[in-house]
């Protein structure tokens, strides 16, 4: 757009005019000069990295147990952050915990915004009869607190992994298909996609073009925001006892069972929770940069 | 007006009917067999056809829909599987206590969340508004049951101070307006009103950094008002809004307290629904959820028609 008219508006014989720096150029550029945004992506970075590498960088084995060095305190000998209740190197679980911690707090959210957008988008751009289906069925699930949802599907479907997963992703998919349906909506109203039709472009031609290329910037920023919301279930979920199950290493499973130890050993029992605390506030704070960098408008 | 709150309800009614459906069908997304909590492994068959009978597991579903929903429109949520006792009792006793906890929660996190919005608002990009940035950032992003334990690490088991679980001395759970009984309260309210601070921190500052930029505050200072008219002004121009998202998180925070109460053993819904869920007391889980979710459509009922009777710029149509 920008391009075109720069060469209609250029002289024949002029020198070549410098190409304005594009939507994504601009974005980067502001990231850069937002050290809040940079600094958490950096920690989340590092963490990623923490959790990839774990089985090789981790001091100790983090299954090893010892029933004679239970719950000994950050500092001992041998154990930086002190050994948890089976006498396992807290350190090393800490960092494998990302793993599984990570895992779980992100896929539901991907999950949720690959079927989210596709069936926001569906209603907005149909509108009618399709768009009050689907968007009274939202208000439904909608209808419910987040955590309550959550616990109620998961707590029903059972424990484990996989289960824990779905929950959230079905906690979510109602949250980004609203955020989807209104962009969608505002965008299909604008006058370039009635001068799309008017020249006869076919449904399918818009939404690619036009539709997609202005809705999933605003539903990506959005979905980022629920990364942070989507780790502390997950590991709520996990403290609970509905997510992963021991002997795995995940902090809000580490948690729970720590919990008892809070008499004993009350700051090696918090640990876990730090880590949990951290990496959703990364999550959080980058969001927000991300919200502006990309001017999307709450 | 009256047409606006009618049309409200209208468009409730079939929300209600529809998380009285999604509530009724998790039982039977649930895997095995709804009676195992009670059977013995070597019943016989026939002994589980009977309570299958009894329970009315036999029937088509959408006939099981239909008595269950009329049972509790009539307040009869069924029969705890595990206690034997009537649902509806257990679940109100329970939301009684899960209540007082979230009313207050909900108080104290509007009051901590509205004053940093508006030091954030007011004195935007300030080192202040930093300080209130960050708080609000701290609150939507901490593990609310991991604060309730350093909490409970800081003041209960070093400084020992307050009450580590339960709420009441000796385990009791009935509520005596006193301070004993109010002592059990502060860690876990404290603990909730967390998440209703951080949120309400960055609604109030958007609010009032909005409403300081319209003209209309360049015209109240140019006709003499003091700051602290010109406060007043503001403060009326973003209420509606404030109380409508402190309305929310009420609801939020009574739906969403199962951790909380986990973490400090508080004989809530949250309580409740942990032990239906261990237990696979599948119809008090039923009944919680859809009493729980109910409150929720209803708060939100309120809040909107609230709103527009306050707020003259709501859209009636």
């Amino acid at each position: 757009m920008t391009d075109s008219v720069a060469s209609l508006a250029a002289p024949a014989n002029a020198t070549p005019i410098a190409r304005s720096p594009g939507y994504w150029s601009n974005v980067v550029r502001r990231l850069r000069r937002d050290p809040v945004a940079l600094a958490a992506g950096a920690l989340i970075l590092a963490l990623i990295v923490m959790a990839i590498l774990a089985p090789w960088i981790s001091p100790a084995d983090p299954f090893q147990a010892s029933m004679l060095k239970r719950l000994r305190p950050i500092g001992t000998e041998g154990y930086p952050l002190g050994a948890d209740e089976l006498g396992r190197d807290m350190l090393s679980r800490l960092m494998l915990g990302a793993r599984l911690s990570l895992f779980m707090g992100i896929v539901p959210v991907i999950a949720a915004f690959v079927v989210g957008s596709a069936i926001g988008i569906l209603a907005g751009y149909a509108g009618g009869w399709t768009n009050t289906l689907i968007m009274r069925v939202v208000d439904v699930f909608y209808a419910f607190p987040s955590v309550l949802l959550a616990i109620a599907l998961s707590g029903t479907l059972g424990a484990g992994i996989f289960n824990a997963i779905l929950s959230l992703t079905i906690v979510f998919v109602p949250q980004i298909v609203r955020v989807a349906e209104s962009v969608t909506t505002q965008v299909r109203r604008s006058d370039y996609v009635d001068a799309a039709r008017a020249s006869g472009a076919a449904p399918l031609t818009i939404v690619r073009a036009h539709v997609l290329s202005n809705v999933l910037g605003p539903i990506f920023v959005y979905s980022t925001s629920l990364i942070s919301v989507s780790m502390i279930l997950a590991s709520g979920l996990s403290f609970l006892g509905l997510g992963v199950r021991p002997p795995e290493p995940e902090w809000g499973l580490m948690l729970n069972t720590l919990r008892t130890a809070i008499y004993t050993q009350p700051w090696v029992a918090a640990l876990p929770g730090v880590m949990i605390f951290i990496t959703s506030m990364s999550f959080n704070l980058l969001s927000d940069g991300l919200r502006s960098a990309m001017e999307v408008k709450e | 007006m009256l047409s606006y709150i009618f049309r409200r309800v209208v468009y409730a009614l079939p929300i209600m009917v529809g998380v009285a459906l999604l509530c009724f069908l998790l039982i039977h997304l649930a895997p095995g067999d709804p009676l195992v909590s009670i059977l013995p492994p070597d019943a016989s068959a026939d002994l589980q056809r009977q309570l299958m009978q009894l329970y009315g597991f036999d029937r088509p579903l959408v006939e099981q829909f239909a008595g269950w929903l009329w049972r509790a429109l009539h307040g009869d949520l069924g029969t705890s599987i595990a206690s034997g006792r009537p649902v509806a009792a257990e679940v109100f006793n329970a939301v009684g206590n899960t209540l007082r906890l979230a009313c207050l929660a909900t108080l104290l996190g509007f009051v901590v969340g509205a004053f940093l919005g508006f030091v954030g608002g007011y004195y935007r990009n300030s080192p202040l508004d930093r300080v209130a940035s960050f708080m609000s950032v701290v609150g939507v992003s901490v593990p609310h049951y991991w604060l309730g334990m350093v909490l409970v690490i800081v003041f209960s088991t070093q400084l020992m101070w307050l009450p580590p679980t339960g709420a009441g001395p000796g385990g009791s759970g009935e509520w005596v307006a006193d301070w004993a009984h109010f002592r059990h309260m502060i860690l876990p309210a404290v603990t909730m009103s967390v998440i209703p601070m951080g949120i309400i921190a960055r609604t109030v500052r958007a609010l009032v950094a909005e409403t300081l930029s319209q003209e209309f505050v360049v015209g109240l200072r140019a006709r003499g008002l003091t700051d602290l008219g010109v406060f007043l002004h503001v403060v009326k121009n973003c209420a509606p809004t404030a109380l409508a998202v402190m309305g929310l998180q009420l609801g939020y925070l009574l739906g969403g307290s199962i951790l909380i109460e986990t973490v400090f053993s508080w004989p809530g819904t949250g309580f409740l629904l942990n032990a239906a869920i261990f237990q696979r007391d599948l119809p008090l889980l039923q009944g919680t959820i859809l009493v729980l979710a109910l409150f929720f459509v209803v708060l939100n009922l309120v809040v909107d028609i609230l709103q527009g009777l306050f707020d003259p710029r709501i859209e009636r149509n």
